[in-house]
């Protein structure tokens, strides 16, 4: 725990919704339009924390809740993830089982406060994304165990400050499928196409938009700050495998990251211009696929 | 010790005068509840303190039966297991003088309770016994006792039915265990436990399989796991929050009793535990899923924690044997911490599911929803079972799992490469069960204690007397506690991890001490302070403008009904469809016809797949043939004397040949 890794922490807490709008921007490079400001996402979030709010009758302290506390959820996960090339506020031995944990409770409760509502739309998204959920879930852990195996580290930040070019170059189809596969669960656990459509607002389509249907006002802002965050952490993870590269110079370090993040974006906003959303019979088979990745990158590891 | 045998004699005096009592309803549930919680309240001071001074203290006495000693030991082993058994035992039986009232004029009382406390000293005993025979004795008083219990309402035929299930089960299972003590014994001359010596590989190898047969039947291994389902329903709820949490703990406590006597574990012992922990957990938490009854729900929860625990002895169980002292210690950590764990849990989440059956008079997740509007305490402490069972940060469940899958990474990390494969099987089990479960105590939260009321038994919800508000909310307050005092919980377990591990308690502290825990307390507590945060900031940000009511979103619909709600079983389809060959739904379907439909009707069933595939085909081969020796049976005394007659005969030629 030092300083500059404080320091990091509060700079994503502030950056974060800017992720968003480069995704969004990319879209709309793409689709030929000049699209919303590069802020957008953060005056969304000032709009909705300034209105008030109007809460069902079939709601209880849940609904309230979920919002709140998915929000501590990965605001504490936050500090588990290191940023910039610095070891994160938190890093410990096994911290990545409390990292996916985390993540884990953020979903119990955004799941149980859409149900909340009696919804039936609620209900549909909320039942999608557990399915989902438990199918990714063994994916990211079997992910962590090849990074686990490949730099014999149980945590997070020791991980990502050991893989360097001299990684990649002993090990590189190992990482490579472990980056695919983390990258593909990145895509899913934020709702991004190809599982889920952050766009549409036909309710049957979605799964994490449809669930917070109902949150309105000051909540909704911070389920969607919640979202960014996510965005960040596991965006985070899956550029410090793919850009190891680290000079040790505080500005340097966090000049490459930013390039990082933001290129980062831009793919996933590629990959969003040019895929549909896969219809939702087929995701379980991305997600197994990602996970089929993973063994595959511990038995080359093994090797 | 004379203490501790003082507090079981408070069971046994207090449950006979309770049976003397039957016939008033209320003196009977007055001693009987009291009784219990005194002596419960007792034993756990006691256990307690014996867990902390950390001394053993042993009491042998003469016994004239042949191989028979009376001789009960406490170590720290016992007394942690006398710690759920004591403290679930003692605030089911406060919550069960508010339950039983149901009853109170429709059934004598007095048997229920006198077999509780039945119940409870035989589990008790059967911890302390260091002798076979004394052992064997307390399983089978605790497992004739558990019957009863089960067999409570016996009026119906679906009881009558899982309590012999139950009865068969568990004779099965105590027959491998009379062949395992025997085979043991042999070896020593003695069946006294202290007398045990690890004798030649074989016999090691076939006492372990014994052991994990005859005890994972008690526990509920995949497929020995048949009558739990069947059995935890059926009982009274406090008597399912018993048996679930303190009784199959038994079965786990014989089992790691037999890891310390039976000698040095090869390393195939300990995959195979990892097996039965990954198929019990999995198949556990897949057929949680797919039922509809939130009592059977929470009996397939307790098949896949016993994985849990199994998947942690297995990790123990390689790492003492691989040699690698830190997956050891982490391993067996982690199993037995979730021993504790599950107790607390799965006790809170019965009693819970109880209270509901209590008030509304059904256990069907279809017919019940906005029950936490009506039963505030029970819902809260309900959700905090439900977080802490799915293992999530900050409540204790976490804790374990952290262990097991910490012990796991680091087996896979040291070991490497095929030998490593086992860990990987670990880290991708538990979290696949981790992924499942959410998604089943989301459906069973969600869909009883939130939304709209769905039938008319839902709106009749209501909250109980204190004495069944007491023991949930101390239950919920004590998964809370586990999780924050954690560091020191560890601490208290390193005689027990030292035993397990034949490792000295300096190598065992250390290795507890270099883990990660008091990471894992301040992140728990980071995170409650953030959600104070965040709730303060929402209420700052909320003051002073509109905040009104309407109804759910409903796309327009003039008239919603509670009816047109998302189903438990449509919310875990996705799931259910997917490994629809594992589960084998019964489903019968009614289609909707014509241009103006009336009635459509679906009906889904999911029995057992171990109990239809294994058992049915197995139990009724065994029928088949022996109706061939039918014909000797004819019902005439007159033969059956013939038949005596002859046997006698028969063994006198044989004496004088």
């Amino acid at each position: 725990m030092d300083a500059l890794s404080f320091v990091y922490w509060v700079i994503s807490l502030v950056l974060a919704p800017l992720l968003l709008g480069v995704i969004n921007k990319t879209k709309a490079f793409w689709a030929g339009r000049l699209g919303p400001p590069l802020l957008q996402p953060a005056y969304d979030l000032i709009k909705l924390l300034r209105k008030g709010a109007v809460y069902s009758k079939t709601t209880t302290f849940v609904f309230r809740a979920g919002p709140v506390v998915s929000l501590a959820a990965i605001v504490m996960a936050l500090t588990l993830v290191p940023l910039g090339g610095r070891a994160g506020l938190l890093s410990f031995q096994g911290d990545l089982v409390l990292f996916a944990y985390l993540l884990g409770l953020m979903r119990f409760f955004t799941v149980i406060a859409a149900l909340d509502t009696g919804s039936s739309f609620e209900g549909m998204g909320a039942s999608r994304e557990v399915q989902f959920a438990a199918l990714a879930e063994p994916a990211l852990f079997v992910g962590f165990a090849v990074l686990a195996q490949e730099t014999t580290s149980l945590s997070l930040s020791q991980i990502l400050s050991v893989i360097s070019i001299e990684t990649w170059g002993q090990s590189g189809p190992a990482l490579a499928l472990v980056a695919v596969a983390l990258f593909i669960l990145f895509l899913a656990e934020n709702a991004r196409i190809p599982v889920d459509d952050p766009n549409t607002h036909l309710e049957l389509t979605m799964i994490h938009e449809v669930m917070v249907l109902d949150h309105g006002g000051p909540d909704l802002a911070f389920i969607l700050y919640g979202a960014a965050l996510k965005l960040w952490a596991l965006g985070a993870i899956v550029t410090h495998i793919m850009l190891p590269v680290r000079t040790g110079i505080f500005w340097a370090d966090g000049m490459i990251f930013s390039a990082g993040m933001i290129g980062l974006a831009i793919v996933t906003g590629v990959v969003e211009s040019v895929m549909a959303r896969l219809r939702l019979t087929h995701v379980p088979q991305l997600l197994l696929g990602a996970g089929v990745m993973a063994v595959a990158a511990l038995v080359l590891v093994w090797r | 010790m004379a203490l501790l045998l003082g507090a079981l004699g408070v069971f046994v005096v207090s449950g006979v005068t309770a049976l003397c009592l039957s016939r008033s309803p209320r003196w009977a549930t007055l001693v009987g509840s009291g009784g219990a919680v005194v002596g419960s309240a007792l034993g756990l001071v006691i256990a307690l303190m014996a867990l902390f001074t950390g001394g053993a203290e042993s009491l042998r006495l003469d016994w004239s039966v042949s191989y028979g000693s009376f001789f009960i030991e406490i170590d720290a082993l016992s007394a942690f297991f006398l710690i759920p058994i004591f403290g679930l035992c003692g605030l089911a039986a406060l919550y069960g003088g508010g339950y039983m009232g149901v009853y109170s004029g429709r059934r004598a009382l007095g048997t229920p309770w006198f077999f509780f406390h039945l119940l409870v000293a035989s589990m008790a005993l059967l911890v302390l016994a260091r002798n076979g025979v004394l052992f064997l004795i307390c399983w089978e008083v605790m497992a004739l006792a558990s019957f009863f219990l089960v067999s409570f309402e016996d009026d119906r035929e679906e009881v009558r039915q899982a309590g012999w299930t139950y009865l068969v089960a568990t004779h099965l299972g105590t027959a491998f265990l009379l062949v395992f003590f025997l085979l043991a014994g042999r070896e020593a001359g003695s069946l006294d436990f202290d007398k045990f010596r690890p004798g030649s590989s074989v016999t090691a190898n076939v006492l372990f399989l014994l052991a994990v047969i005859g005890f994972g039947t008690k526990a509920g291994f995949w497929p020995l796991h048949v009558w739990l389902p069947e059995a935890h329903p059926a009982a009274p709820s406090h008597v399912s929050a018993v048996m679930s949490g303190a009784m199959i703990k038994t079965g786990i406590y014989g089992l790691v009793r037999a890891l310390t006597v039976v000698g040095a574990p090869p390393l195939w012992w300990g995959w195979l535990l990892i097996a039965l922990g990954g198929i019990s957990g999995v198949l556990g938490v897949l057929f949680a899923l797919a039922q509809h009854d939130l009592k059977r729900l929470l009996a397939y929860h307790s098949v896949e924690n016993i994985g849990i625990i199994a998947l942690g002895l297995g990790v123990g169980v390689v790492g003492v044997s691989a040699g690698a002292p830190t997956v050891a210690v982490l391993g067996f950590a982690g199993g037995v911490l979730h021993v504790l764990n599950h107790a607390l849990f799965k006790g809170l989440l019965f009693l819970g599911a109880g209270s509901v059956l209590h008030s509304t008079g059904t256990c069907e997740i279809e017919h019940l929803g906005g029950v936490l509007k009506k039963m505030p305490w029970t819902g809260v402490t309900f959700l905090v079972g439900a977080v802490a069972i799915c293992g999530l940060p900050p409540l204790n469940g976490f804790v374990s799992e952290f262990f097991i899958y910490l012990g796991a990474f680091a087996g896979m990390v040291s070991l490497g490469g095929g030998e490593a494969f086992p860990f990987v099987g670990v880290i991708g089990a538990l979290a696949l069960i981790g992924g499942l479960a959410a998604a089943c105590f989301a459906k069973a939260f969600g869909i009883v204690f939130l939304g709209e009321p769905r039938t008319e038994a839902a709106h009749q919800a209501h909250e109980g007397s204190l004495a069944i508000k007491i023991p949930l909310a101390a239950l919920a307050l004590s998964c809370l506690l586990v999780a924050l005092l954690a560091p020191f919980i560890l601490s208290v377990m390193v005689p027990i991890l030292s035993q397990l591990t034949s490792l000295s308690p300096m190598t065992v502290s250390d290795s507890v001490r270099a883990g990660p825990l008091w990471f894992i307390v301040l992140a728990g507590l980071g995170v409650f302070a953030l959600i104070a945060l965040g709730a303060l900031g929402r209420r700052w940000v909320l003051s002073r403008k509109s905040v009104t009511k309407a109804v759910t979103w409903d796309c327009g619909y003039a008239q919603p009904t509670a009816r047109m709600q998302y189903t438990a079983s449509s919310f875990v389809q996705p799931i259910t469809e997917l490994v629809a060959p594992v589960l084998q739904t019964r489903k019968h379907i009614v289609f909707p016809q014509g241009l103006f439909p009336k009635a459509a009707l679906l009906e889904t069933e999911t029995p057992d797949v171990a109990r239809e595939r294994i058992f049915r085909p197995i139990f009724g081969a065994v029928r088949r043939g022996l109706s061939r020796w039918r014909w000797l049976q004819h019902g005439q005394l007159q033969l059956y004397v013939l038949y005596i007659a002859l046997t006698l005969l028969v063994l006198l030629l044989w004496k004088l040949g």
